[in-house]
């Protein structure tokens, strides 16, 4: 069986800036990968792919041995892979259970089942006491739970979470997290990418770590942050040596 | 299930949906008044076309500015099929509802590749070409436009919707129009294809990663909403019995269309209902106090009105009724639109 999602020689650049090069790596069923590095480094650029919002310009993408890169977001959505984004996109001029019910609608036609799967997501994601409320008049915490909410209502195989426990107070963080363990539970594959590392690297199994578009080591978690590249990259080259 | 506020919410809506047709459908009876009856119908039918302009601008947050294109087009099939093959007008209207649906699909199908006011700005340009269009083809009247015939050898008829002296059925055949495209309108907010045209209009990025399709969604918008608004077009047709290009397709009806649902409230069932039932009365006042003298102060003191409205309820005079409003940022962009 091929791993879920395989990440083959992918590069993509614009306007002449390459954002990411010639980048491998695969992703198992049931695990969860952390994808780090500095601002710049193509993190998003290579969400971007794998949801099906750019197309690479070489290299391939495929989810359980079908090829995905070229599909438009919505193939993707409906192949099994959710995303949520790094500057909040919610429905703002909806509540926040009809904009888990526009997630569910991607498998459900009608609106009964529909909306008992957005109401049994929102139970899920602690989210059931604010399904009246207007996205807009969420805290960014809540709206940042309210994409994953919609994400999950999809049915994804696999959750691309980008930035999602960043500008979050620590304990906002702390309940973040739990929810991501939940979704692991739910054997949802997820991909993160974050900034905080001291959150991200005892949830992930396994770490990318890129700069300037290029992979520069894959790896358990504790592994990655003694690698000198690695320190190189994020601190400079007199710490390197340390 | 258990119920949800939306299931209630729907249930509400249908009960006094039912409610206002009922007092809608006596409404007219006491009054002997033509003038005032009139007043009526027009207000009804409008409520009617700013609900079908709604599908598309309002829920599908798409600003056209060439719906009275798809009236035109509306009024002219069924005028043209009664008049060149005596196909009566109830027939017609659906002709002329099939005719606007396509008309909307021919001219969602460029102009959906732009978006926001680009889009609006090409349907503009649209609508002013189908009107030089039909001022300049012979075929169909041209600029003298078309006289509707009294059939007389068939009398007052509902099948062929006319009637010689009594225009009180014209106030029912508007008002089953309205009523229609209100529970259009109803049927949507509860579907799919409403929750996904609402995502649409609020962040079409993120509508995609949920396996919303956003061109086919914006054309199923438009193919209800012109089909719909050329029904409206052709039983105006019917009602005043001559059309020409500058009564049914000129460029400010595009305007008067989509204004009572911007001002009522956009998105909103209850909006096009609102905003017709002051805009309509209100503008018939002006002229008829304060117009006829040439110097246009009707129209000064309609369009101050207008402005007033807006910039005071920016999210729709429904807002006032105690409607839940969804839209405030896309009610202040049509508004501005």
């Amino acid at each position: 069986m091929p791993p879920l999602l395989e990440v083959d020689r992918v590069s993509k650049s614009f306007g002449g800036v390459a954002a990411n090069v010639d980048i491998s790596f695969d992703v198992h069923e049931g695990e969860i990968l952390g994808l780090i590095g500095p601002n710049g480094a193509g993190k998003t650029s290579l969400f971007n792919s794998v949801s099906g919002e750019v197309t690479p310009d070489a290299g391939e993408i495929r989810l359980a041995g079908q090829r995905v890169s070229g599909l438009r977001p919505e193939q993707c959505s409906l192949l099994g892979i959710a995303r949520t984004f790094q500057v909040v996109r919610s429905f703002d001029s909806m509540t926040v259970l009809e904009n888990v019910m526009v997630g569910a609608y991607a498998r459900l036609s009608r609106t009964r089942p529909a909306m008992a799967r957005a109401l049994e997501t929102l139970e899920f994601t602690g989210l059931a006491a604010r399904a009246d409320t207007l996205a807009h008049s969420l805290t960014p915490a809540e709206k940042r739970r309210l994409e994953v909410a919609r994400a999950l209502a999809t049915k994804p195989r696999l959750l691309l979470l980008d930035e999602m426990l960043t500008g979050l107070t620590p304990v906002e963080a702390q309940s973040g997290v739990q929810l991501i363990r939940d979704v692991l539970a739910r054997g949802i594959t997820v991909i993160m990418v974050e900034h905080v590392m001291e959150v991200l690297l005892p949830l992930v199994h396994r770490a990318v770590v890129l700069d300037l578009g290029r992979v520069l080591t894959i790896g358990a978690p504790t592994e990655v942050v003694h690698n000198p590249d690695v320190i190189r990259a994020y601190l400079g080259d007199r710490y390197a040596a340390a | 299930m258990k119920e949800t506020s939306i299931t209630r919410r729907r249930r509400h809506e249908l009960i006094i949906g039912a409610a206002l047709l009922l007092v809608l459908a006596v409404l007219p009876l006491p009054i002997r008044d033509v003038y005032t009856r009139n007043l009526i119908i027009i207000t009804v039918l409008f409520a009617g076309l700013a609900q079908a302009w709604n599908i598309l601008g309002g829920y599908c947050g798409q600003i056209s500015l060439s719906h009275a294109l798809y009236f035109g087009v509306g009024a002219y099939v069924s005028t043209l099929l009664l008049t060149r093959l005596a196909i009566p007008p109830t027939f017609g209207m659906f002709a002329g509802g099939a005719l606007g649906g396509l008309m909307a699909l021919l001219v969602g199908w460029p102009c959906f590749r732009l978006s926001g006011h680009y889009y609006a700005i090409a349907t503009v340009v649209v609508g002013e070409i189908g009107y030089l269009l039909f001022l300049n083809w012979d075929w169909v009247g041209g600029a003298t436009g078309i006289n509707i015939p009294y059939v007389r050898s068939v009398g007052d008829s509902w099948l062929w919707l006319q009637f010689r002296i009594d225009k009180l059925p014209y106030h029912y055949a508007a008002l089953a129009f309205a009523s229609v495209a209100w529970l259009v309108a109803w049927l949507i907010e509860g579907s799919r294809w409403g929750f996904v045209w609402r995502a649409v209009k609020d962040d079409p990025v993120a509508a995609r990663s949920l396996a919303v399709r956003i061109f086919p969604s914006k054309m199923a918008a438009a193919a209800i909403s012109g089909a719909l608004t050329g029904i409206g077009g052709a039983i105006y047709a019917q009602y005043v019995g001559y059309i020409d290009p500058d009564s049914v397709m000129y460029g400010q009806l595009s305007i008067l269309i989509p204004l009572p649902a911007v001002l009522g409230g956009v998105g909103t069932l209850w909006g096009p209902l609102v905003g017709a039932a002051v805009l309509i009365p209100l503008s018939e006042l002006t002229r008829s106090y304060l117009g006829g003298s040439g110097s246009g102060v009707d129209l000064m003191i309609y369009g101050g009105l207008i402005v007033v409205v807006a910039l005071a309820r920016p999210q729709g005079l429904a807002s006032l009724i105690g409607v839940r409003v969804r839209a405030p940022a896309g009610a202040v962009d049509a508004a501005a639109a």
